[in-house]
């Protein structure tokens, strides 16, 4: 018994030691992006990244703050994509699932093959692209950012097996006493499904905050870009920073603008938001998760 | 005689019409609600798959969808006989299979070891940071591992440095990749994943762990034999799912931790990828299409095939 307990301790302490290295993982990379957008950019090319800086310099920081209009235009297109995403796509989301839930509802099964079919099949990137740029004519226009992804059929069926849940009955009452469809769902559907209609609310923004495949594939106008797909485009020209200054901080010039660390500053500024919510909002997601997890 | 046959058969193909009608009358206003959902779901995801006969095509801008010739499957020979198809076919199979196994075998390890805390708190704050980068977008992480793989500046290459070895120009070693990729899938994805898992254990009843104690059962045959076997069904349905799109790859992860760099392709490129880049960057629709579709095609009958063998065997947790 002694020597089960002891072993049973000695595994326990494994265990942790294994997560905790785990997490360590899970946070060094950031640590790293964070420590050299603070470097200064002689120490970055003297002794080159480091997860600690040598000597905390703000001129990254500095130097896109002095700029910010490109910053502040991605922030303006990431913002109302995923406001009016989210809320758009809420709605006919949730709308669907419902319709999708009633038991009473004729074309149930025909609906819900509609939908599944296209998690299962899928015509491809080309046809997608000439639909897209050639016949709706979307290319280049904020609303191709918010379209094409509005319905998630996994958001659906998450949805729908929570109205499930609602009792018949009470769907059934409301309707002897005449209220309509659309009624029925705002007034009684909604009030009782705040929990999963958060849920995918969280999910669907984070999709939409984090979408570069958009605007990878049909955004060209500088007015649209979002943020991820900012720093995609400063990822691959290193000088693209350079060649967008107007204005130069004092104590700085052409040729010691700090390109490393500034395009890490850039990363840093544009996740920071994120990272501030993530603590509140991680336990909703893993909840969601799990409910989304029961097949149904 | 004759006219009452015609009669009585005219009646007969009268009737369901009538009952369709109402049918449909009766079910309008559920109907209507579903409808913007109902029409999105058309335009984005059904038009394109009539959309995949351009594959067939010779398209052209200046004619159109419509008015393009008909080439049969000349984008298609095109493709086949090139050395790319089996480059990107074995890349992405291969490289999805060694990811949903991998991640398989760390998402469920990881459920259990965290089974085994039982404090509260260490949970909770393992679990937090785990999940973290699943919230990262690839364009992030990217960011994130150029820190690291930089040839000049990058955090490994100057450990290398300081160890006295001789650094690596990472970004031009494809054997290297398969294992640095399959290690960036788990870093994102299995803290994520094992949520799932961990969920299903807290499931459990308690019962069952206090009969095999008083059994004598030991740790080890407890999970073999009760904790794993709860946990099998869901392992079956996500691994089916999995199966069913490993002709599909992370196209984010392919396309930005590589940052596209041509020696690399030989490990790396996927049909994903390689789609984007004939199309965007050659503009090569003939073939871009014919590939696209092949994937579409195989996907599908992988899943299907996945489905069925998973019915055989158990048809609990068959998909459909």
């Amino acid at each position: 018994m002694v020597v089960d307990k002891r072993k049973s301790r000695i595994s326990l302490f494994f265990i942790h030691l294994f997560f905790m290295l785990f997490c360590v993982a899970c946070i060094i990379p950031l640590i790293a992006v964070i420590s050299v957008s603070f470097s200064s950019e002689m120490d970055i090319s003297k002794y080159g990244y480091s997860l600690i800086p040598r000597e905390i310099n703000l001129d990254a920081y500095r130097y896109i703050l002095a700029n910010p209009f490109q910053l502040l235009s991605a922030y303006r297109v990431s913002i109302f994509v995923t406001v009016v995403g989210t809320i758009m796509g809420l709605l006919v989301m949730s709308t669907m699932a419902y319709v999708l839930s009633r038991e009473s509802y004729r074309y149930r099964n025909q609906l819900a093959f509609y939908l599944f079919f296209t998690m299962l099949f899928s015509g491809g990137l080309v046809p997608y692209y000439i639909l897209i740029t050639q016949y709706l004519h979307l290319k280049d226009t904020i609303w191709v950012l918010i379209l094409p992804s509005l319905v998630n059929p996994w958001n659906v069926i998450l949805l729908r097996t929570f109205f499930q849940k609602i009792p018949a009955a009470l769907i059934e009452s409301a309707k002897i006493d005449g209220a309509r469809e659309l009624r029925i769902f705002f007034a009684i559907v909604v009030p009782l499904s705040k929990p999963a209609l958060a849920t995918v609310a969280l999910f669907t923004s984070l999709a939409y905050w984090n979408d570069w495949w958009l605007s990878l594939l049909f955004i060209t106008k500088e007015r649209l870009v979002p943020l991820q797909f900012m720093l995609q485009r400063m990822m691959s020209t290193l000088e693209f920073l350079t060649t967008h200054a107007q204005n130069i901080p004092s104590g700085m010039s052409e040729n010691n603008l700090p390109n490393e660390s500034a395009r890490m500053a850039m990363c840093i500024l544009a996740i920071g938001p994120m990272l501030f919510a993530y603590p509140f909002f991680q336990k909703y997601f893993v909840r969601g998760l799990t409910v989304g997890s029961v097949k149904g | 005689m004759r006219v009452l046959a015609i009669s009585k058969k005219s009646n007969i193909q009268h009737k369901p019409v009538a009952k369709r009608f109402k049918h449909f009358r009766d079910n309008l206003e559920l109907s209507l609600l579903a409808l913007p959902a109902i029409i999105l779901v058309f335009i984005f995801s059904y038009l394109p798959m009539f959309g995949v006969v351009i594959a067939f095509k010779d398209f052209r801008y200046d004619k159109g969808f419509f008015g393009s010739k008909w080439v049969g499957f000349k984008n298609f020979e095109f493709f086949f006989q090139s050395q790319d198809a089996w480059r990107i076919t074995r890349n992405t199979i291969g490289l999805n299979a060694i990811f949903i196994v991998t991640g398989l075998i760390v998402s469920v390890s990881i459920a259990l070891m965290l089974y085994e805390i039982t404090n509260r708190f260490f949970v909770k704050t393992y679990q937090t940071i785990m999940i973290f980068p699943h919230f990262l977008s690839w364009v992030v992480v990217g960011y994130m591992f150029f820190a690291f793989f930089n040839v000049e500046h990058g955090l490994i290459n100057g450990l290398l440095k300081m160890l006295g070895r001789e650094v690596t120009n990472w970004y031009t070693e494809p054997a290297k990749w398969p294992a640095i990729l399959t290690i960036a899938n788990i870093w994102k994805s299995a803290g994520w994943n094992s949520v799932i898992y961990y969920a299903a254990l807290m499931g459990i009843d308690q019962e069952y762990f206090e009969a095999a104690t008083i059994d004598g059962a030991s740790k080890f045959q407890v999970i073999k034999n009760i904790t794993i076997p709860f946990l099998v069904p869901i392992m079956t349905i996500l691994t089916i799912l999995a199966i069913g799109g490993i002709f599909r790859a992370d196209f984010g992860m392919f396309y930005y931790l590589t940052r596209e760099s041509g020696p690399l392709f030989p490990t790396t490129d996927v049909i994903d990828t390689y789609v984007y880049r004939s199309l965007r960057t050659l503009g090569d629709i003939g073939m871009s299409s014919a590939v696209g579709l092949y994937q579409s095609v195989v996907g599908f009958v992988l899943v299907l095939v996945t489905n069925l063998i998973v019915r055989k065997i158990d048809p609990e947790s068959a998909l459909f």
